[in-house]
């Protein structure tokens, strides 16, 4: 299966995972600071920035669209419940 | 300007700074808050007033339950047609319970929230239904009342995500929201009037702020260099006498000691231990030996019969990684681990290790457990625990000293080379 390193700035760690997987689901286990509310793309808790490898995360639904804008979200930032990670990129909370 | 003022006597506004107004409420027989607070005299809802040259604003209102002191009080000063602005600092309940029907009552007013704040107000507004207006505003928006002006700051998480704060720029009072604010109730109102309010100050910290005292620390940032005449928060007496020390008294409440002590370089490693015939303590001493030979890292050693679960608390707030032992009775850990680490809600565990050790006599459940509710806090638990059947031997218990060089390995190793862990370590 593909590969992706994900890196979480704040507390400089980088985790390989398989191609795919949400990145609230390595956060969550490892201990990153992004914080979760509805865990369901509703609620904007979690958005995050994207440091680098913007390009390497899934595009992001209407929804999501919807909920970024909702939350003057800056030109970088996702929702780390609902990005999936496609290859290398860097994360830190918003 | 400082009379004592005792609004349980009136129902009338309290003006204490030029146009700017008290308009809340006293709940004087609530004896415990959102569950985890208690408070010893009740609490009070504060909500203000402000009036400029083209309209009033209000910020914040109260329980929904002690509406009609917050109307009488409104109306003693302000026409509802007159009102221009609402602002919310907060979407909690017990701040928001009177705005359905303060909307009614003043259709034309705008509401401003922080942008954190949408899907919050949507969900509490969902019974009144209806198309209503709102604007999001973020940290340096201003809103003009004329001659008087307000600016937000947001302060995230404190209390929720959608906290912010609201500066009058030309009387310099803060309206803080929670933040500053204490379950303490006294018709004197102001700080300098009121009783000795400093435990209920510093509970109110302990309980709803520390959780999230990097965000504490970013709001102070902002709330430090402005002008601060006054501090009107939204639960507790007014801060109007030297409101700068309860600034201070947060920065020092968020700042850590054991940084200072020991350096940026070196982590702090704890260890608790439970034990009925020593065999987990045996266990216990030896991994503590082993995780101090590793350079960088300071073991502490506690046995958990003898010390309190606060002051452990305190401890595993400032640590980097912990360690619990605790023996196998009855299928399950002993009740003082399970008691500790359920008291772990009032600080930010993110990022720390864990792990867990024990001896056993034959199905030796408790390791497991207690490395299950570690990651249910969020703790990466870098080492799989260590079990040892009845009395440690010879050979178990440099298996103790090396696991306790691991996890102090792990614990010095991954801030400074980015160790790449993979996923499917992370269980
Ligand atoms: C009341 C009691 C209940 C116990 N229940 C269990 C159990 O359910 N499973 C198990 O593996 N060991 C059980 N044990 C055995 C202990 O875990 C074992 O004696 C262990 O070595 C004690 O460690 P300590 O010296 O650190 O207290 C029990 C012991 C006692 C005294
Ligand atoms: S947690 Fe609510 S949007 Fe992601
Ligand atoms: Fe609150
Ligand atoms: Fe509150």
């Amino acid at each position: 299966m593909a590969k992706a390193k994900i890196t979480f700035e704040d507390i400089a760690q980088t985790v390989n995972v398989p191609a795919g997987t949400r990145v609230i689901e390595v956060s969550e286990k490892i201990g990153a600071g992004i914080i979760y509310g509805c865990r369901e793309g509703d609620c904007g808790t979690c958005m995050m920035h994207v440091q680098e490898g913007w390009n390497n995360l899934t595009v992001p639904s209407v929804l999501e669209e919807k909920v970024l804008k909702e939350n003057m979200a800056g030109r970088h930032d996702r929702l780390a419940c609902q990005a999936q990670i496609l290859g290398d990129c860097s994360v830190k909370p918003a | 300007m400082n009379a004592e003022v005792d609004v349980m006597r009136h129902r009338d506004a309290v003006e204490f700074a030029d146009g700017v107004f008290w308009i809340g409420a006293l709940d004087p027989h609530l004896r415990s808050f959102d569950i985890i607070l208690r408070s010893a005299n009740g609490t009070s809802y504060n909500a203000y007033l402000v009036r400029g040259s083209t309209g009033a604003a209000i910020i914040d209102t109260v329980k929904e339950r002690f509406s009609e002191e917050f109307f009488a009080r409104l109306e003693s000063e302000v026409d509802y047609r007159d009102i221009k602005a609402i602002v919310l600092n907060h979407l909690e309940p017990d701040h928001t319970g009177a705005l359905p029907e303060l909307m009614q009552r003043a259709p034309q007013a705008k509401l401003y929230i922080s942008q954190r704040a949408t899907s919050m107000l949507k969900a509490l507004l969902k019974p009144s239904a209806g198309d209503f207006a709102y604007t999001t505003v973020n940290t340096g928006a201003r809103v003009s009342l004329g001659d008087r002006t307000l600016r937000f700051l947001h302060t995230p998480f404190l209390h929720w995500p959608d906290t912010q704060c609201t500066y009058l720029e030309e009387a310099g009072v803060l309206f803080s929201g929670d933040v500053f604010g204490c379950h303490f109730c006294d018709k004197r109102l102001f700080n300098d009037c009121v009783g000795d309010f400093r435990f209920s100050f510093d509970y109110y910290y302990a309980h709803i702020m520390r959780p999230f005292k990097s965000h504490v620390m970013d709001a102070l940032q902002m709330i430090e260099p402005l002008q601060l005449r006054q501090i009107a928060p939204a639960h507790g007496p007014i801060l109007r006498e030297r409101p700068r020390r309860y600034v201070t008294r947060y920065r020092e409440l968020s700042t850590s000691n054991l940084a200072d002590r020991l350096g940026n370089e070196e982590r702090s490693l704890v260890i608790f231990y439970m034990s009925a015939y020593g065999n987990t303590a045996r266990m216990a001493e030896e991994i503590a030996q082993g995780a101090g030979g590793v350079a960088g890292v300071r073991v502490s050693l506690y046995d958990l019969e003898g010390g309190e679960i606060d002051s452990f608390v305190d401890l595993i707030e400032e640590a980097d990684a912990l360690l619990f032992g605790s023996p196998t009775i009855n299928g399950d850990a002993v009740k003082p681990v399970w008691d500790l680490l359920s008291s772990l809600a009032v600080v930010d565990l993110k990022g720390k290790l864990g792990g867990a050790f024990g001896s056993y006599g034959w199905s030796g459940e408790a390791v497991r457990m207690i490395e299950d509710r570690m990651r249910g806090l969020k703790l990466q638990i870098p080492q799989a625990g260590l079990r040892i059947k009845l009395i440690p031997t010879q050979d178990e218990l440099e298996a103790c000293r090396s696991y306790g060089r691991d996890v102090a390995a792990a614990l010095s190793g991954d801030t400074d080379a980015n160790r790449i862990i993979d996923f499917a370590d992370l269980n």
